[in-house]
């Protein structure tokens, strides 16, 4: 019995410092977020998030930057462009990365708040349509593809396939990937209703790979072996999701990835952003598996 | 004396207002909750969110019905439900009644580390084998169904029912039992004619436990239902993707600009599902105080 008191009175001290601890960290960053505005000059450390699809980009480019600057500091978190963006119109982050472009009412938000969002592209991506290697199909045109997305074809024999029923998935509403792919290929169409979401590329990935009736759409960069990537036809030829396509617009679906800062860059921002738009950052575009902004 | 007595009065008033604070953040949390749900209201009428058919958030057309995401939360609850009860009680008949106490001691540690699994574990678990052994099995367009999260939320559901009802297993008066198996009762006639009904209340508070912890549960239904905001049919629709109120509140938050009508929305459907908790728990609660009663 005292031995079980011990344990309990030990536990319950060690669950309430941990508290404390969580307490104390966030009263920190409460406290650094109102001094950012001004003195942004002499900050040592910036904080950037939004977009997934950037994330795997930002972290390798704040890894690299942080190697050589050592005494500077480079947070980089995900969870969706529009969750970059809100931050950034909160004034919580530096750089707010994004897949799609600023959307007016953000920007009236951002107003409001005193913030000027102001964009930088860093990279271009591309999205591919993948589905099951068992599937024969290899190549779909967008009216084909905006068929099988605004749930007027829902049979894989419909687009030469086999008679299979199709499963369509999808991104959840915070992915920028999800609003981009609504914007080009379901063109004013809804998301058929009955389509699956998925919280994240991993999800449709596990799941395409598994079931040969499904089809989804993930970025480039996270294509691998499991799935296999279709051809798109937009009216001009069928076009592989190659770099080559990519990079001179042949492919339909493909976009800039952008940051954004509030007002013109300076300080740590700056140079942050200078680094990743010079060479050494744009290697590692390349290397992360998205394609290198022009010169 | 006056020291003593001093310092009494003090730990007293620091443990009332630490259990204050407890009522406080409650207070605070309906609060917000209730205050930005009802100013959905503003734009869509109470009937049209409580009684619409369509969930699409984002469209020109926005519609907010709740219908999809509740009856998706119910089909998967209740099929939860069907699967813990029955295996949770016959374990708890087993390990207070039948099983030999040392074989009761080694079970018992084994359902307290069920309890303490992530649910983000259990969601990977049945991604990776579950939803394509369901898609196999009833040979289906997809394993990311209604069933698969059921299965997943009843495992998860299970902890909770074996231990409340084998609490009120064990606090059934031994003399009831003695007297049933001095009349002649068989082991088996006496735990299904004497114990099981003496500790039905119990029993049935720890459905509404399981039912309540079943319902609130987020991750491991986003890993695995498929998250599809249509309403299923009956009862064929345990068989289809689903989406529920808790899967919606978790996918929508990341994107949703704040103050907007989506972003009322998603609190709407988070007082819906607070207020089915609390009526839950309350039930359990009125159930369990009647039980005391009785065996007393």
């Amino acid at each position: 019995m005292t031995n079980n008191l011990k344990t309990y009175t030990i536990l319950t001290l060690l669950v309430v410092g941990l508290v404390f601890l969580g307490i104390g960290c966030t009263g920190n960053e409460n406290s650094e977020g109102p001094s950012e505005g001004a003195p942004a000059a002499e900050s040592q450390s910036i904080f950037l998030k939004g977009s997934d699809t950037v994330l795997p980009l930002a972290q390798a480019e704040a890894e690299e930057f942080m190697i050589e600057n050592t005494d500077k500091s480079v947070t980089v978190t995900g969870g969706g462009s529009g969750v970059g963006l809100t931050a950034l119109i909160d004034g919580e982050v530096d750089i707010a990365t994004a897949s799609r472009e600023i959307k007016t009412e953000e920007i009236e938000a951002a107003k409001a708040n005193g913030i000027d969002p102001v964009e930088t592209t860093i990279a271009y991506d591309g999205i591919s349509v993948v589905i099951n290697p068992e599937n024969p199909v290899t190549e779909l045109t967008f009216d084909q593809l905006r068929g099988i997305y605004n749930g007027s074809i829902s049979n894989w024999e419909d687009v030469g396939g086999e008679d299979r029923q199709i499963v369509v998935i999808s991104r959840d509403s915070s992915s920028g990937t999800y609003e981009y792919f609504k914007e080009e290929v379901l063109q004013g169409d809804e998301y058929r209703p009955d389509a699956l979401t998925q919280p994240a590329t991993g999800g449709i990935v596990g799941e395409v790979s598994q079931n040969p009736n499904a089809i989804g759409y993930i970025g480039v960069a996270y294509l691998d072996g499991s799935v296999k990537a279709l051809s798109l036809d937009a009216g001009n030829g069928s076009e592989a999701p190659s770099s080559e396509n990519i990079l001179n617009g042949a492919y339909p679906l493909s976009r800039a990835l952008y940051f954004y800062t509030n007002g013109e860059p300076s300080g740590l921002t700056k140079e942050f952003v200078d680094y990743v738009l010079s060479e050494t950052g744009q290697s590692l575009v390349t290397e992360v598996g998205y394609f290198p902004i022009e010169q | 004396m006056f020291n003593r007595n001093y310092k009494e009065k003090t730990i007293e008033s620091v443990l009332f207002s630490v259990s204050a604070l407890t009522v406080v953040i409650l207070l605070l949390i309906c609060l917000f909750l209730f205050r930005d749900s009802l100013l959905l209201f503003k734009e869509t009428s109470l009937l049209d969110f409580l009684t619409g058919k369509f969930w699409y958030p984002t469209s020109v057309n926005r519609q907010f019905g709740l219908l999809p995401l509740f009856f998706g939360s119910l089909i998967v609850t209740a099929g939860a439900i069907l699967f813990a009860v029955p295996l949770g009680i016959a374990s708890a008949i087993y390990i207070s009644e039948i099983a030999h106490p040392k074989v009761a001691d080694a079970l018992k540690p084994f359902i307290e580390i069920l309890a303490g699994i992530p649910s983000v574990v259990f969601g990977f678990f049945g991604l990776v084998i579950l939803v394509p052994a369901v898609q196999n099995t009833f040979n289906l367009p997809t394993g990311q169904t209604a069933l698969t999260g059921s299965i997943m939320l009843g495992i998860m559901a299970l902890p909770t029912i074996i231990t409340i009802s084998e609490d009120a297993i064990s606090s059934v008066p031994s003399t009831i039992k003695q007297g049933s198996l001095a009349l002649g009762a068989t082991r088996w006639q006496t735990i299904y004619k004497v114990i099981v009904p003496a500790a039905l209340s119990g029993i049935s508070a720890a459905v509404m436990l399981g039912m309540g912890r079943a319902i609130g549960e987020t991750m491991t239904l986003m890993m695995v239902t498929g998250n599809t905001a249509v309403i299923p049919s009956f009862p064929g629709g345990i068989l289809d993707p689903v989406r529920t109120m808790t899967a919606t509140i978790a996918l929508e938050m990341g994107e949703v600009p704040q103050g907007s009508a989506h972003f009322h929305a998603l609190f709407a459907v988070g007082t819906v599902l607070f207020t089915i908790t609390f009526l839950i728990n309350l039930i359990a609660d009125l159930i369990k105080n009647r039980y005391r009663f009785k065996v007393d």
